[in-house]
């Protein structure tokens, strides 16, 4: 009876304690609601910084559906786990975050938290918005609360149970979540302790280009060694990057500046959305994002480096001749392929010289199969580059043909396996894509968005 | 040789899979409404229908369309006999130098096709490979918005005929 006894208190104790543990692990209080503050409140100068760090944060990208009202969210973020949808961030207060004190606005970039108390998915990527400076959160606060107010309730995520319980978000930042992980540097410069806050932080670079383990965190080992998004492949950006010439801080700059290098091709897809947001800010933090990158790549060895003089070399001699195996493949190229990538003009009016794409490097072929279905839009009012898309005059098979073809003599890697799937899949999504895009606006370089408070 | 399928008839054709199909249309066949701008797919003068879709034939290898249907403006309508798509574009003098207006009507003709009233927007974001230098851009848009109009007339007298 009396061991009964014990064995029940014991196992009572237990559960408290573990409730207890567990409620101060996923409980988090409410913030008090304000009452919508009027945007003359906000110094004007804070709201312009505010809109230079939204543009790096790439905030418009996920918070914004395609031709939708900017930041009124609303956008599916396609995870493996199911579809999770962008909230709306305008200073709306019935389904924006007009009530919401900057605290709350903090709480939220820190820790994953909204308002009312609620984890957030970490599709809002907390994990390097956690590294943000207060000055900076309240600098995105006045930019975001002085925006049009948009009614846009928010749609519901679909995930599968357990996964739609918000409790479970709480495991996953004791796992993951490191609060403080971007430290400043004093052994090196300032430039590259501000590109290293930026990246590791706002910029959320790793959130696309490093992998995620089985349960859609980032893996700390394998730090920019390439990732998915939006059935795009995001390269690896360290040491291991397929780019058959070596990236240097130079290189960086004029890419992230004007979305396009002359040795390396176009920013597209997802990155020429980044691109197109960067276009907005000042030289300075570019350079700096450009110097802790290249501190990434890492100086390339004396072989790398090498490979890529040779590369460059071919690119500006006559192109070699077909070997004729793939006589499809040669006569989509000649035809549709080598008008411009084989001119020598220069980008953004001429291809570059295939040779030099890491499209055609890369292990994953998606990016290759994307670009042929799309080709680049132009952007309206800037010299951008353009390209037009091959969706509607070839066959997966054609594609496939040409892509091998490319891949054979463009590269020195073994071929691709599974193209005409790869294809089919691209131009099931890229027709989504296609459809919701607005087009000027996720171009590299967006003139619009350029000195506007 | 290679059989092509062009207008509804075929022509038997003498040139390497890798010849543009523009070359072809106004080289071989005589077909010139279709017109070499940059050479590039940039401009979309060149526009012809392959099996339904709006092409740009500048960067479309030979090979790519066998065994397809190509259709380019002649296959529409004649001076006598403009099909609608002509008819509003003379109506509303939508051409300056006229230079782009062929792949503009090619491509508005596709458009047309399977979105029998598109709005303003969607013709505008479906004409955004063609450039026009006159700037007739305005006047363009009437022309499909009128072109849509007279379609579904004719479509809706077809239907009635058909019905009776």
């Amino acid at each position: 009876m009396a061991s009964s006894r014990i064995i029940t208190s014991v196992v009572a104790a237990i559960v408290i304690a573990g409730s207890a543990v567990a409620f101060a692990v996923t409980w988090r209080p409410a913030i008090a609601a304000i009452e919508p503050l009027a945007p003359q409140s906000f110094d004007a100068a804070l709201v312009k910084r505010g809109r230079e760090l939204a543009a790096t944060g790439n905030c418009s990208d996920c918070h914004t559906v395609r031709g939708g009202k900017a930041f009124a969210g609303g956008l599916p973020v396609p995870t493996p786990f199911g579809a999770v949808y962008s909230s709306n961030i305008t200073p709306d207060p019935e389904t924006g975050i007009g009530r919401w004190p900057e605290a709350a606005f903090r709480r939220a970039m820190r820790d994953g938290v909204d308002r009312d108390g609620r984890h957030l998915y970490p599709t809002f990527p907390y994990d390097h918005f956690t590294n943000v400076t207060d000055d900076d959160d309240r600098a995105l606060y006045a930019y975001l609360m002085t925006r049009q107010p948009v009614h846009a309730p928010g749609r519901k995520n679909e995930l599968s149970f357990p996964l739609d319980q918000r409790v479970v978000i709480a495991g996953w930042k004791l796992l993951f979540l490191r609060r403080g992980t971007y430290q400043p540097d004093s052994s090196k410069s300032a430039e590259w302790n501000r590109g290293a806050y930026l990246v590791e932080g706002l910029a959320h670079c790793g959130a696309c280009h490093t992998p995620r383990n089985a349960l859609g965190a980032e893996r700390a080992s394998a730090q920019f060694a390439g990732g998915d998004v939006d059935n795009w492949h995001a390269y690896a950006i360290n040491g291991q990057s397929p780019s058959p010439v070596p990236w240097d801080a130079e290189a960086l700059f004029a890419y992230l500046r004007d979305g396009w290098h002359p040795d390396h091709g176009v920013a597209r897809g997802p990155m020429a959305q980044v691109v197109s947001n960067l276009s907005s800010i000042p030289d300075s933090d570019i350079r700096a994002i450009a110097a802790y990158m290249a501190g990434v790549f890492g100086a390339p060895a004396p072989d790398r480096k090498r490979q890529g003089e040779g590369v460059l070399a071919q690119a500006k001699s006559p192109a070699p001749p077909a070997d004729g195996s793939n006589a499809a493949g040669a006569a989509i190229y000649a035809a549709a392929c080598a008008t411009c990538h084989e001119t020598g003009r220069a980008p953004p009016y001429g291809g570059i010289n295939l040779g030099l794409s890491t499209a055609f490097s890369s292990p994953d072929p998606r990016n290759a199969a994307n670009i042929v279905l799309s080709g680049v839009r132009p952007v309206e009012g800037e010299r951008s580059p353009i390209m037009p898309g091959f969706s509607t005059s070839m066959t997966d098979e054609q594609i496939a043909a040409l892509l091998n073809y490319l891949r054979a003599r463009f590269s020195n890697q073994p071929a691709w396996t599974g193209l005409e799937k790869t294809i089919a899949d691209a131009r099931t999504t890229q027709t989504v894509f296609l459809q919701t895009s607005p087009g000027p606006h996720n171009a590299p370089a967006d003139p619009a968005q350029r000195d506007k408070p | 040789m290679m059989t092509l399928q062009v207008n509804g008839r075929a022509h038997q054709v003498d040139a390497d899979p890798d010849t543009p199909l523009l070359y072809v249309l106004r080289d071989d066949l005589e077909l010139n409404a279709a017109k070499f701008g940059c050479g590039l797919g940039q401009c979309g003068s060149c526009t012809v229908i392959v099996d339904g879709n709006a092409v740009l034939s500048c960067v479309t290898p030979l090979l790519l369309v066998e065994g397809k249907q190509v259709t380019t403006l002649e296959g529409l309508g004649t001076v006598d006999s403009p099909s609608p798509i002509q008819r509003a574009f003379i109506e509303e003098q939508a051409a300056q130098c006229g230079y782009c207006i062929a792949g503009m009507m090619m491509r508005a003709q596709a458009l047309l096709r399977k979105n029998s009233s598109p709005t303003d927007e969607q013709i505008r974001a479906e004409l955004e490979p063609h450039l026009c230098r006159c700037g007739t851009h305005m006047r363009i848009l009437r022309a499909v918005q009128r072109a849509a109009r007279l379609m579904q007339t004719a479509d809706a007298s077809t239907g009635q005929r058909s019905a009776q």
